[in-house]
């Protein structure tokens, strides 16, 4: 993966679409990486990649899917029969006669795929979640139906799986004096709402500070990042509008566009051809079968995919939606405070204007350490949400430690608490994510996502390999996060890990090392290419003479 | 198919009218071409390029002409953005609101533990050990001993089988709604139901059937209506399952919901029952343990309980409570739980805290009891004012007897008289809802909230100032 100082060739004028011709999100399927600036929309090279597997690793993915579920047909039948004791709750005697809660088919994949890796999810921890944390020891007697603590605690596990970004999750208490003081003044709750008696002046000081930190005009925040979504999507849009809404955006965007009664339309994930397709046919042809034109159109995209690592093209998006009049609403749940030269998100990364994009949306629990959401733009939109939130009428106001958690770690990646100590953990997370992709590569995994982009998937492919994985690794003493179906494609199970500006270069380096035994005992370096850690001349691999 | 071509001079809709066909016209001209030249057939004669073009031009003067509305509608001058109360420092028992001292009407800090020491020292232990956020979902090391623990007692606190928490009191029932009834089911629900309730209703796409607040009758009509239809197609309705949804002691009119009549309709006509009780939750019963302790109902009986502990427990975040049957299943399908952060631990230590504070002194409740009966009493006979909701209600409404005739009006009176009580230290607010989105929109009114830490004497005054301001407003 170069780090370009040499001219970019690609998406050069004489050759405009050379490299886009059949490709998905920018990439051939024989997995070319592509930088390009797509005639000086980027100012500097946008690299992805999303290498495809050979072919017989989605045929072994499929067989394996086929004798787990043959085998749960089997173990469902001799349960049927009472060959088996089933371990599941029962209904009640005297409920008996009424409708089954559930369908057997619904919990079929719940019963016979997922209860047998279900050890590697939901497990408890009793520490801080920085880069090191305590688990607790957990052991099942039933194969994974009931669990156990044996009260023991498995200590100095590498974190590879909290969303940490830059290290805010620390109880020093030289850090965290004014936390303890806002709740010693404060308590913990609010009981009470906004608009009613729930607005507290640490809220109106952290709003004022999350604009600054943004550079827009006005911000507004809000108790929990998924219900910004779910319950402001609804106040800005309803029916007759349209919403464009990416392939794997998060659930609380899509309840967010669903309870606003908006028409959906899905573009292909980050593909700007889809996208301005959706939004030509919108523009000309209007609603379905009457013609009248959308009252709004609304692009939703996020910063940072979580599943995939991939960073949205935001100068692209900005330029359709100037040319189209269409709203861009951006959630920066994962990349805010993680990408940037000084941590302020996307919009910096690809040294854009935010006040081009109308809605700025982020959350607090990723790179500040807390929780809640916020939402920032013009001073209209947020004095319109004031007013028509469904948050802000019916919900809780941000409990007030939390809030000055937001304050003080805010205050500390603007530098106006007086130190670097902000802007060191921004650097030390953008070289830490470098390292760390750098060498995966190098060991010849597949990586998923953009090279600057701190979630780092890794393919597994297989489901026995999940479970696998997942246990291997903590048996080393590291704690990842694996993740399958359904929340990724049925082929593409993977390990997420996300660096953090915490991990010092020695425990990378112990996971690095664990990952090289690890690929080599399971299998998992699927990667076709060879890549040498000295850097890249030239940008082109393939000549053509010009005639 | 002939193009029109769109004349300058024609209005916006008749342009648009041409505009429509002529986008249909060049795009199924496009199709025709295509299709011909899937054929081999090389239709590159003039005549046809210049329609093509002629329609590719078209389709750049309706982007160029298309005006979206804006985002969000201008504010009109004449009625400038209320803006919103300012709290300087706790909002606790005396409360500082907009730089005056009054003492606080408003807040659910029902049992005053907001302001508690012992809930303040467990939080600061908690965040010292843990720091404040947890970074991740709770399947993905989000998962702390504190909220397993936090779990454990409230499972214990209730006397059911299990418990699970949300870190937002809002998405509770509002996650817990859509896990379990889904498109084709039905639910039950009264009229006066929260917001919270209705969201989840709507993200469940189920069909939604109202009955009369608090009517039993009316309920009773609908589940046999329902049974008739059942007759006609008994294959559907063996497998559409059925809810009711009710809350324990309704926020929007301060009653409560006739548990004993509802579990006798749920054995009759097969129906779940789910119980929201976040402002019953802490304050009726013997114990605090809610509507079903009010009226010795075996939990049991009661499918699923959701509360939220931002009243009683005076922290974040939301339960729910019942068997595992029902509740595990919420692990996996709750999106609120699945999808998002867990609550911060020292938020749930400090609902520990106060969930041990409620178990040791089983006074508070009774006490907070005869406040309630006592100021219920005394606002009796206001003339202009009515007193909706039970006495033991903790957070009723006072409504205007006679409606002036336009809401914004019957608005504007409720909030003079807000500010006239707020000037002689009584806080008080409206009980605020969004008109446009609530199904059955309650009239305006003042919520009054009663807290154990009130006093006898500030409880009459607050009374007195209440039927003065009636008096000089109303009259």
């Amino acid at each position: 993966m170069a780090h370009t100082s040499a001219p970019v060739r690609n998406g050069h004028p004489l050759h405009p679409g050379k490299n886009d011709v059949g490709l998905r999100n920018g990439f051939s399927k024989n997995g070319q990486h592509l930088h390009h600036t797509k005639g000086g929309l980027y100012k500097r090279p946008f690299t992805e990649s999303f290498e495809q597997a050979p072919l017989y690793v989605a045929v072994l993915t499929y067989m394996g899917f086929g004798v787990v579920t043959l085998f749960g047909y089997f173990r469902d039948f001799l349960r049927a029969w009472g060959f088996e004791k089933c371990n599941l709750a029962q209904e009640r005697e005297e409920q008996k006669d009424f409708v089954p809660l559930y369908q057997d088919f619904e919990n079929f994949y719940t019963r016979n795929l997922y209860m047998r890796v279900r050890d590697n999810w939901n497990r408890p921890i009793c520490s801080l979640p920085g880069p090191q944390f305590d688990l607790m020891e957990r052991v099942s007697d039933d194969y994974n139906w009931t669990f156990r603590h044996t009260g023991k605690v498995i200590d100095g596990v590498i974190n590879m799986g909290s969303y940490n970004y830059l290290g805010f999750a620390e109880n020093d208490p030289t850090f965290l004096t004014s936390v303890e003081e806002s709740n010693e003044k404060y308590g913990s709750g609010v009981c009470s709402t906004r608009q009613e008696m729930g607005n507290l002046d640490i809220h109106e000081e952290l709003e004022k500070l999350v604009a600054t930190f943004l550079g827009v005009e006005s911000a507004m925040t809000f108790g929990m990042g998924f219900a910004t979504n779910a319950m402001n999507i609804p106040a800005l849009v309803g029916k007759g509008c349209l919403i464009l809404s990416d392939e794997l955006n998060h659930t609380s965007l899509v309840l967010g566009a669903r309870l606003s009664g908006s028409t959906i339309r899905v573009f292909k994930h980050n593909n700007m051809q889809s996208l301005e397709k959706l939004l030509r046919d919108a523009v000309v042809h209007g609603q379905p079968r009457s013609h009248r034109p959308w009252k709004k159109i609304l692009i939703i995209v996020e910063g940072i995919y979580s599943m995939e690592g991939s960073i949205v093209r935001l100068p692209e998006i900005i330029a359709l939606k100037k040319k189209y009049k269409a709203y861009l609403y951006l959630d920066e749940a994962h990349s805010i405070g993680a990408v940037g030269p000084t941590g302020r998100g996307v919009v910096e990364f690809f040294e854009l204007d935010p006040r081009d994009i109308d809605v700025l949306m982020g959350t607090f629990t990723k790179s500040f350490g807390s929780s809640g959401g916020y939402i920032a733009g013009k001073k209209e939109l947020v004095d319109f949400l004031r007013l028509h939130s469904h948050s802000a009428v019916y919900a809780t106001s941000m409990s007030p430690p939390v809030a000055e958690q937001i304050l003080r770690s805010m205050k500390c990646i603007m530098g106006l608490d007086g130190t670097t100590i902000g802007i060191q953990r921004v650097r030390r997370l953008a070289e830490n994510t470098r390292y760390f992709r750098q060498r995966l590569n190098e060991m010849g995994f597949i990586i998923y996502g953009h090279e600057e982009s701190p979630v780092v998937p890794l393919l597994l492919f297989m489901p026995g390999k999940v479970g696998a994985f997942a246990r291997e690794m903590l048996k080393r003493k590291i704690g990842v996060v694996v993740v399958g179906f359904p929340a990724t494609p049925i082929t593409e199970a993977r390990a997420r890990f996300c660096v953090s500006a915490a991990h010092t270069t020695p425990m990378l380096d112990k996971v690095l090392n664990a990952l090289d035994e690890l690929g080599d005992h399971l299998v998992l370096k699927y990667s076709r290419h060879t890549r040498s850690s000295r850097p890249e001349l030239y940008d082109e691999t393939s000549f053509e003479m010009d005639d | 198919m002939t193009l029109a071509p769109a004349d300058a001079g024609q209005q916006q809709d008749g342009v648009r009218a041409t505009v429509g066909v002529s986008g249909d016209g060049a795009s199924l001209l496009r199709a025709q071409a295509n299709r011909e030249l899937k054929e081999g057939i090389k239709l590159k004669t003039p005549k046809f390029f210049k329609k093509l073009t002629a329609s590719m031009n078209e389709i750049e003067e309706i982007i160029e002409e298309w005006q979206p509305e804006p985002l969000v509608p201008r504010m009109s001058k004449e009625k400038p953005a209320p803006s919103y109360n300012i709290v300087s420092g706790p909002p606790c028992h005396k409360i500082t609101v907009n730089g005056k001292q009054c003492i606080n009407f408003a807040s659910f800090n029902f049992l005053g533990l907001l302001d508690n020491d012992r809930v303040k020292n467990q939080a600061l232990q908690s965040l010292r050990k843990y720091g404040v956020g947890t970074c991740g979902p709770r399947g993905f090391y989000g998962t702390f001993d504190v909220h397993l623990e936090l779990e454990d007692r409230l499972a214990k606190f209730m006397r059911t089988e299990e418990a699970i928490i949300y870190s937002y009191g809002f998405a509770t029932i509002a996650s817990a709604i859509p896990a379990y009834s889904k498109r084709g089911d039905i639910v039950f629900v009264d009229e006066a139901a929260c917001f919270s309730i209705q969201k989840g209703l709507q993200a469940s796409r189920s069909h939604i059937k109202y009955f009369r607040h608090n009517d039993m009758e009316d309920l009773e009509r609908i589940l046999k209506q329902q049974e008739l239809e059942d007759q006609k197609n008994p294959r559907k309705a063996r497998v559409t399952r059925r809810f009711i949804v009710v809350e324990g002691l309704y926020m929007n009119t301060g009653a409560i919901c006739p548990l004993p009549e509802l579990v006798k309709l749920k054995y009759k006509y097969k129906v779940r029952i789910f119980l929201e009780e976040s402002l019953s939750f802490g304050v009726l019963g013997q114990h605090g343990r809610g509507v079903t302790e009010h009226f010795g109902v075996n939990i049991d009986d009661i499918d699923l309980i959701s509360a939220n502990m931002e009243n009683s427990l005076a922290s974040v975040g939301g339960f729910c409570c019942g068997r595992s049957f029902v509740i595990d299943h919420q692990r996996l399908s709750g999106q609120g739980y699945c999808f998002s952060a867990s609550l911060p631990p020292m938020l749930a230590s400090a609902a520990i805290e106060a969930l041990n504070i409620m178990e040791e002194d089983q006074d508070i409740f009774r006490l907070l009891r005869d406040k309630c009966k006592l100021i219920h009493k005394e606002l009796q006979g206001i003339s202009g004012l009515k007193v909706v909701g039970e006495s033991i209600s903790p957070a009723f409404h006072l409504q205007l007897e006679q409606s002036s005739g336009s809401r914004e009006s019957d608005v504007r009176i409720l909030n003079r008289i807000v500010e006239y009580c707020m000037d002689r230290k009584i806080a008080l607010t409206q009980a605020h809802y969004l008109e446009k989105e609530e199904k059955f929109l309650p009239p305006p009114s003042i919520r009054v909230v009663v807290t154990v830490e009130q006093t006898e004497e500030e409880l009459e005054m607050a009374a007195n100032l209440i039927k003065e301001a009636a008096q000089n407003i109303l009259q």
